[in-house]
């Protein structure tokens, strides 16, 4: 039964629905292919096969005793570890948290669970979500399965990795400034953020709240479409969640999948094409683009004058929220403390369990961000990054009145070898540069494969305005049926 | 500075000018706590109203509670205060064991209200006092110290954080340097945080209870030579009584005052206010400002209220506390001081209540200013929650004015009602506490009394009259109480006559 870990997740619901594969199976097949390569990859920090199996079984229950189930039951899935789950150890890649068993779900937990998903266990990822790259969790990198040698993008490597390594065929993953759609291009898989507000922050340990996105990871289009809608939708628990119906990003995609452009129009963001991207890059972007003319689309050059700045104003953002979102990992209450041996003032305690629980990165983004927030520096930094983020809205809503979604590549590189730029923080930094845009602004982004550069994985970038999260699905799904999926090398 | 001698309060007034702020912390009486869903009650076991958010486990986040904005609206309202149409909650980011989050949820430069002011009379005269700002935010918890001599965190082998009251809403009301108040600044002082109290308390939106630390007070005194630029301010921190208020304005005029005199500086610092002997002792060094790194909170959405919602609450206003109190005093018929009794005792409105069941308003001022609040202090309990209500006192009255109890007896009967056994009327049926009003048996007693006692009933009849009381005594003694002290004595009188 080993190819069941080789079909998508709409196929394994249909199997699981039909009866012609139960969804213990399923999990079985996942969880022993875990077993097999996770040595290599590192996708997952933790894996509950106990769990996974217990929700498994109750899904063949339900199927038993004749319960209609929904379109992802008894589906594998891999969660980031970053969100919290219940009683299963989340610890955000960071020592601050190890052993950390939240006693709640975050709500797109929650309602992965009423869906019937069947959660494998927590993936890998850089340190409170900070870096572009896996090499700054704290408990070793993961490793991309198209090159063991290489990155598997950041943060979200271990979910983008969980799915190219074909160890969980739905991954969720969070996205602040590209997380989700940069360890998709660079693993040659799906990765969405939907609009900001569109799905549930509440569970979700915060690294910018305003900022942070959690959202789908497949290896195709349909399959994170479905994924999208289990989990989007307005939660009372999350202030800034928008109280609206979530786009219907299902039939979106299947509408996309039809192959037919016809009348959309798609901006290609000129302050994104070529310059500082590699070649091979360029190269696989601008045939993606021809695809899609021939399926009836329109392609029109769109000036975005303020992205260029929008890096910056990141870097101040970001590590500014960090800064205050981090504060509450002190040792009072939960997670590591050191120092406690009654010798001690309670400041050396928390400074000394800050100090050991803390990994670089972070330490240099809280700095940052205390920097950036402190009196007579405010104006200066935090204040000025907040007018940028001003102008880059007003980019995205003037470009949205002349075309329908925005496109470009999804990194300006493909998949780097290990330490070639955890040396060079800014160099670090350049791999979301086209994803950060989105951010600031909060609309919606997915990361498509688009082909290969020097043989490995290449994403195509669709940018849409706020809670037109369907409309990018279209496009996204047009564009697959064009090119095709990529099938990574036999670990 | 120890070796300062300290000038009297008149000399202190002579020489120098006070310029006085005060903040206080008002906590509200929303039934869930700002951000969360966890109840609020005092007092309950440690750590049990605590959930995710009030815990900041990672990944929670707050929302926040629509009662708590509305009780703030109001506050600034009745604070004469201009509404804002658009604000939002920001972080003071500062790191101590009690604040779950390490930073406080708070407003920065975006206040809810702002602009206000409230008039404070005293003796007649009227003191505008300006409020610069009334901002919502959210408690703390409270860290408790074991182990030590003295329950302070210096020689303590343990701390232990409770964090029940970490989240519930607060709103601070901060006013503006308040100046030219001479030798009554601590007497306004007063008398400010007392009006505050009552507008309050008038609202419904907290029990503003100074010892339970839901009214709490900051109070900022600077002193500054005549025609000279105010001078630096020192603060004393969560002073819990209204008395201590006045103390604490005086007793730093005082000390500053004897340091200027010395030719010292007063250093800008926070004090802490000592409840034993009414002074006030350094704290923590305010000398470099304590940098909180505010911005706007990014897990809430802005606050924005309906102006039309605002125009509806500001109608819905109750009367203000001052302007009832004088149609009342009037209406009672009674003094100032006496008002100011009924005010501090939290009675105003259950008089007004019982008034309006039926009794006098003589009748409902006795029972709830003398019994009843002597028994809500005992058992420190509020007035209002002390076990009678306002129909039950004032058919109490009525069953004394009609002669079914007297005053004694209706203690008795009141003590059945604070226990729960019922109304009055069904006390004193259960008990048989009703008046003895059969002069039959009332006659009987009276010559049993007589005849126990022939060298008492001699006097009488000699003219001494004063000598009845002892007989009356001993009917009452037979009759449990339940006589008309006056009926017998009459009775006594006609006998013997």
């Amino acid at each position: 039964m080993s190819d069941l870990t080789r079909m998508t997740a709409a196929q394994l619901a249909g199997l699981i629905a039909g009866g012609e594969a139960s969804a213990v199976e399923v999990a079985t097949a996942h969880l022993d292919r875990i077993a097999a390569v996770d040595e290599r990859v590192h996708a997952f920090l933790h894996v509950d096969r106990e769990g996974a199996l217990a929700a498994a079984a109750d899904v063949d229950a339900r199927r038993g005793r004749g319960e209609e189930l929904g379109p992802l039951a008894g589906v594998p899935i891999a969660v980031k570890d970053v969100i919290a789950t219940k009683g299963v150890p989340t610890t955000a890649a960071s020592k601050i948290l190890e052993g950390w068993r939240p006693p709640y779900d975050a709500t797109i937990v929650e309602r992965l669970r009423a869906a019937g998903t069947v959660m494998l266990g927590k993936t890998n990822m850089d340190e409170f979500a900070m870096g572009s790259s896996t090499e700054y969790s704290a408990y070793g990198p993961t490793n991309n399965p198209w090159d063991l040698g290489r990155i598997p993008g950041g943060s979200g490597g271990g979910s983008a990795a969980s799915l190219a390594a074909y160890e969980a065929p739905l991954a969720i993953g969070t996205d602040t400034g590209g997380s989700i759609r940069q360890p998709g291009a660079v693993t040659g898989t799906v990765g969405a953020k939907p609009t900001y507000g569109g799905t549930s922050r509440y569970g979700l340990i915060a690294f910018s709240s305003s900022l942070d996105t959690p959202g789908p990871c497949a290896r195709t289009v349909a399959d994170t479409a479905l994924l999208h809608a289990a989990i989007a939708g307005h939660d009372h628990r999350d202030s800034t969640s928008i109280p609206q119906p979530a786009p219907d990003v299902v039939a979106a995609a299947r509408l996309g999948a039809t192959g037919d452009l016809t009348g959309v129009k798609l901006g290609l963001v000129k302050e994104f094409s070529g310059e500082g991207a590699e070649a091979g890059v360029t190269a696989a972007f601008r045939e993606s683009v021809e695809a899609l003319v021939k399926l009836g689309a329109e392609v029109v050059e769109i000036s975005c004058p303020h992205f260029e700045y929008a890096l910056p104003a990141y870097y101040l953002i970001a590590p500014s929220e960090a800064s205050s979102n981090l504060a509450r990992f002190d040792g009072v209450r939960y997670g590591l403390r050191v120092g406690d041996d009654g010798s001690r003032s309670l400041e050396e305690v928390m400074s000394l369990t800050r100090d050991a629980g803390f990994g670089p990165e972070v330490k240099r983004r809280i700095m940052l961000g205390t920097y950036a927030l402190s009196s007579g520096y405010y104006d200066a930094y935090y204040g000025q990054a907040q007018k940028v983020r001003t102008l880059i809205t007003r980019d995205f809503t003037s470009a949205f009145e002349q075309v329908d979604v925005l496109i470009s590549p999804t990194t300006p590189f493909v998949a780097f070898p290990f330490g070639s730029r955890t040396s060079d923080p800014y160099q670090m930094y350049l791999a979301d540069l086209y994803t950060i845009p989105t951010n600031l602004y909060g609309g919606p982004a997915i990361s498509v494969p688009c082909g290969l550069s020097e043989g490995l994985p290449v994403g195509l970038q669709i940018m849409a305005p706020t809670m037109a999260d369907d409309r990018m699905y279209r496009v996204a799904a047009a564009l697959e049926s064009a090119v095709g999926t990529l099938t990574p090398p036999e670990l | 500075m120890s070796t300062t001698v300290l000038p009297t309060y008149d000399d202190a007034v002579a020489r120098y000018e006070p310029v006085i702020g005060l903040e206080t912390h008002v906590e509200l009486g929303t039934k869930t706590k700002m951000f969360c869903g966890c109840p609020t009650d005092f007092g309950a076991e440690p750590n049990t109203q605590v959930c995710p958010v009030c815990l900041a486990l990672p990944g929670a986040m707050p929302v926040a509670n629509r009662a708590g904005i509305e009780a703030t609206i109001r506050i600034g309202l009745a604070l004469n205060c201009d509404i804002a149409t658009w604000c939002r909650m920001a972080r003071k980011n500062y790191f101590y064991p009690d604040m779950p989050k390490n930073y406080q949820t708070s407003q920065y430069d975006e206040p809810l209200c702002t602009d206000g002011y409230v008039d404070v009379e005293l003796d007649g005269e009227t003191f505008r006092i300006e409020i610069e700002r009334v901002h919502l935010e959210e408690d703390t918890g409270k860290t408790l110290h074991v182990g030590g001599a003295t329950g302070r965190i210096h020689g303590a082998t343990e701390s232990l954080v409770d964090y029940n009251r970490a989240g519930i809403p607060l709103v601070e009301i901060v006013t503006k340097p308040v100046t030219g108040l001479g030798a009554r600044a601590p007497e306004v002082a007063r008398a400010y945080v007392a009006e505050l109290r009552d507008i309050i308390r008038s609202l419904g939106v907290s029990d503003v209870r100074m010892e339970q630390g839901s009214l709490r007070c900051d109070v900022n005194t600077s002193l500054n030579k005549p025609g000279e630029e105010w001078g630096t301010r020192t603060e004393a921190k969560n002073v819990n009584s209204l008395r201590s208020v006045e103390r604490a304005v005086r007793s730093e005029m005082i000390r500053q005052a004897g340091i200027l005199d010395a030719g010292g500086r007063i250093h800008q610092e926070t004090r802490h206010f000592q409840e034993d002997t009414g002074d006030t002792r350094p704290g923590r060094s305010k000398e470099t400002a304590t940098d909180y790194r505010y911005f706007p909170e990014p897990d809430l959405v802005p606050i924005a209220p309906d102006p039309a919602w605002v125009v509806e609450l500001k109608a819905g206003l109750p009367e203000r506390p001052s302007a009832k109190r004088a149609r009342l005093r009037e209406e009672w018929g009674i003094s100032e001081s006496d008002m100011q009794s009924v005010a501090n005792a939290g009675a105003v409105e259950l008089i007004e209540e019982t008034i309006a069941a039926g009794a006098t308003a003589a009748g409902a001022r006795k029972w709830w200013m003398g019994e009843l609040a002597r028994r809500a202090n005992e058992t420190g309990v509020e007035l209002s929650a002390v076990g009678a209500t306002p129909a039950q006192v004032a058919q109490l009255q009525a069953l004394v004015d009609e002669g079914k109890l007297n005053d004694k007896v209706a203690r008795q009967v009141l003590e059945g009602v604070v226990a729960g056994e019922g109304d009055p009327a069904q006390v004193m049926a259960a008990r048989g506490l009703e008046v003895v009003s059969d002069t039959g048996a009332l006659q009987t007693a009276v010559d049993e009394a007589i005849a126990a006692n022939p060298d008492i009933a001699a006097k009488i009849r000699d003219g001494k009259v004063a000598a009845a009381g002892a007989l009356v005594g001993a009917v009452m003694k037979t009759t449990r109480g339940q006589a008309d002290a006056k009926t017998v004595r009459e009775l006594i009188l006609a006998r013997l006559s």
